[in-house]
């Protein structure tokens, strides 16, 4: 199945499951007075459920691989994701993961330090010494920017430092 | 008129929003020449910081610069390095790069300068008229209107979006609209559809929608293919003679005559927007060309480059008119602004130039000035700006990513909404692989709560869905929008029918 297809086809089952709660999850926790009115939370969703569905059949109908994306130059080919950089970029991924879970955690400062050096690392930089005083001075700098200047509250240190 | 430029005058240059002119062309600038920043990744990543001003006129004006110093940046950076960080920029590099290779980078950068900045002046002229006199018919809409009116705009972005993939398209639009219902509904404040998330009762933010649709897989596809970031190999050179001859001046004058106001007119419909209307402007020069001139298209013409440069200036103007006046964003960009209008209690529409004239008129003016700092101030720091491109992609791509993920962070505090952001943004990257287009899931994203809260209004009024075919204009509008969507279909399926007949090529 082309990837065309099967993104339709995950959409179609979305689809599925939120009109099954628009139309019958959602029906049955209405008021006895809600329903005689025109208008309900349910009452859109329920023309996007069957609208969703509609689409999904149509691209999963007519995307065959007659029909299916070429990438073009600028693109990535995703069929050949081993010949692209596809490591450095799901280790960049997992790095924003732990970013985001270690963030409350570790303080504002630690954190975005750890993230912008570990992400160069991750790319390939091996000058530690350039590397390290870069991501210290511009978790510095963005912190002050954000918090004194345009007065946002950002924690800079870790839990146990308050 | 006069006294609304007055009054967009005095607002638009009082000293902070000339500095907030200034500072956006110049960060647009500076980050739109990165390849792989387009203008849409560098505004959502600049909405914290325009919201945090708190006065609108400031912050759109703020947006609106980054919007053509962004422009401006990737049409440098197609130019001295033949990477184009925007598609609207794509056409500029066919003629410009070639005049890079030959020594002519300074020129070419002039030549683009000039042509954006005409571009940019005549749409914002054609916008002074256009906008009144089509908010003044706008004003004559109820909210069944409007939702139909919504309904053709939603129709039209897919029609135009997908490039012959309608189903696609629309199916995006779909998945907008129904990420729009997570959260409390029109009229009731129960919550739907956030599987007992907390977090999700109030929606999902349209800042972390943004950056996880554009600037995120935009990074991820900078990790993944290191040539689409040809920074840190230091090869763009020395840029000298910036001057033009009176020759050249010449030739390209009617070519800005005629680009500015079709570009405009291009920038005015609904998904149709800069990438069109650059590649359109570049194919119709080509074609009036004659002889000698023709021929050196693509070879380093100097009205090949002015034409695109020229004609998707004048489109992001012309891109305002139906934001401003409708309240529909006609494009990506301007989708991602309205979101930033609405996170500032301003509703844009008819209404706008009665209830806020000072931010409509502000804007207009400001698309001057703009277009004239980036004409008399950034053409200058060109040279100097350019070293940016000579930053390692090992430190770039770390801090674009940072970038994005404090964007959506500091605006909620709330690390959940980080968690949500990576989610999307892999998502979104592959849908990108498999060519699903965008920029409809998001316009369905922002346009989806307007849309049911007019339904909602309607369907209360008439007591029911009658007022789609009781209301002529209503009528009229809906069957506009079901023939936006079946006849490029049909069209693209007819095609396909005739190219079977054919024997396909090896």
């Amino acid at each position: 199945m082309t990837l065309d297809r099967s993104i339709a086809f995950i959409f179609l089952i979305l689809c599925i499951v939120y009109s099954y709660t628009a139309f019958i999850s959602m029906e049955a926790s209405l008021l006895p007075f809600e329903r005689n009115m025109s208008f309900l939370p349910n009452t859109m969703p329920k023309w996007l459920g069957v609208l969703g569905i509609l689409c999904s059949l149509v691209v999963i109908f007519n995307t065959g691989p007659e029909h299916a994306h070429k990438p073009g130059d600028g693109d990535i080919n995703y069929r050949r994701l081993g010949d692209y950089k596809i490591g450095q970029a799901l280790m960049l991924i997992g790095a924003m993961l732990a970013y985001a879970l270690l963030l409350r955690t570790l303080g504002f400062l630690a954190a975005t330090s750890l993230f912008l050096a570990g992400g160069s690392a991750i790319l390939g930089e091996r000058n530690l010494k350039l590397m390290i005083p870069i991501s210290i001075a511009a978790a510095f700098f963005i912190w002050y920017l954000v918090q004194e200047v345009l007065g946002i509250f950002l924690r800079p240190w870790p839990f146990f430092l308050g | 008129m006069f006294e609304g430029v007055m009054l967009g005058l005095s607002t638009a240059l009082t000293l902070q929003n000339l500095l907030m002119v200034v500072g956006g062309c110049l960060i647009g600038t500076f980050i739109g020449m990165l390849p792989g920043l387009g203008p849409m990744s560098i505004i959502a990543i600049m909405i914290p910081v325009a919201i945090t001003l708190g006065d609108p006129s400031s912050a759109l004006i703020l947006l609106a610069g980054v919007y053509y110093g962004a422009i401006f940046g990737g049409s440098t950076s197609s130019i001295l390095i033949n990477a184009p960080g925007v598609a609207s920029t794509v056409a500029t590099s066919f003629d410009g790069y070639p005049m890079a290779r030959a020594g002519k980078a300074g020129k070419a950068l002039t030549i683009a300068a000039i042509s954006s900045f005409t571009g940019g002046t005549v749409g914002a002229i054609l916008l002074l008229f256009f906008a009144p006199a089509m908010a003044k018919v706008a004003l004559l809409f109820h909210s069944a209107e409007y939702f139909a009116l919504m309904v053709v705009g939603l129709s039209a972005i897919a029609a135009f979006a997908g490039s012959g993939q309608v189903a696609k398209a629309l199916m995006m639009t779909v998945l907008g609209l129904m990420l729009a219902t997570v959260g409390e509904s029109a009229q009731f404040s129960a919550a739907r559809f956030t599987a007992g998330i907390m977090d999700l009762q109030s929606g999902f933010s349209f800042i972390t929608l943004a950056m996880a649709l554009f600037a995120l897989p935009e990074a991820i596809y900078l990790v993944l293919d290191p040539l689409r970031s040809k920074t840190g190999d230091g090869d763009s050179g020395e840029i000298k003679e910036l001057r033009i001859t009176k020759e050249e001046a010449k030739s390209i004058a009617p070519v800005l005559g005629r680009q500015s106001i079709q570009g405009f007119l291009i920038g005015v419909m609904p998904g149709a927007g800069a990438t069109i209307a650059s590649f359109l402007g570049y194919a119709v020069e080509r074609n009036i060309a004659k002889g000698e001139d023709q021929a050196q298209f693509g070879k380093g013409s100097v009205k090949g480059l002015a034409a695109p440069e020229c004609a998707n200036n004048a489109a992001c103007t012309g891109s305002f008119v139906p934001l401003l006046t409708l309240g529909i964003p006609g494009s990506g960009t301007t989708a991602i602004l309205l979101g930033a209008l609405i996170a500032l209690n301003v509703s844009p529409g008819p209404r706008l130039m009665i209830d806020n004239p000072e931010i409509f008129w502000a804007v207009i003016v400001s698309m001057y000035i703009g277009n004239l700092v980036l004409l008399v101030l950034n053409l200058p720091l060109i040279p100097y700006i350019a070293k940016l491109l000579a930053i390692p992609r090992n430190y770039l791509i770390p801090f674009i990513l940072f970038f994005t993920l404090m964007g959506s962070y500091i605006g909620q505090n709330n690390a959940t909404e980080l968690l949500i952001l990576v989610g999307m943004g892999v998502c979104a990257t592959v849908l990108r692989f498999a060519n699903f287009p965008l920029p409809p899931l998001l316009i369905g994203f922002i346009l989806g709560q307007m849309l049911e809260d007019n339904f909602s209004r309607a369907t209360n009024l008439t007591d029911g869905v009658s007022f789609m075919w009781e209301r002529p204009m209503t009528l009229c509008l809906l069957i506009l929008a079901v023939g936006l969507i079946i006849v490029p279909s049909t069209r693209a399926k007819m095609a396909m029918r005739k190219r079977k007949g054919v024997a396909l090529g090896d």
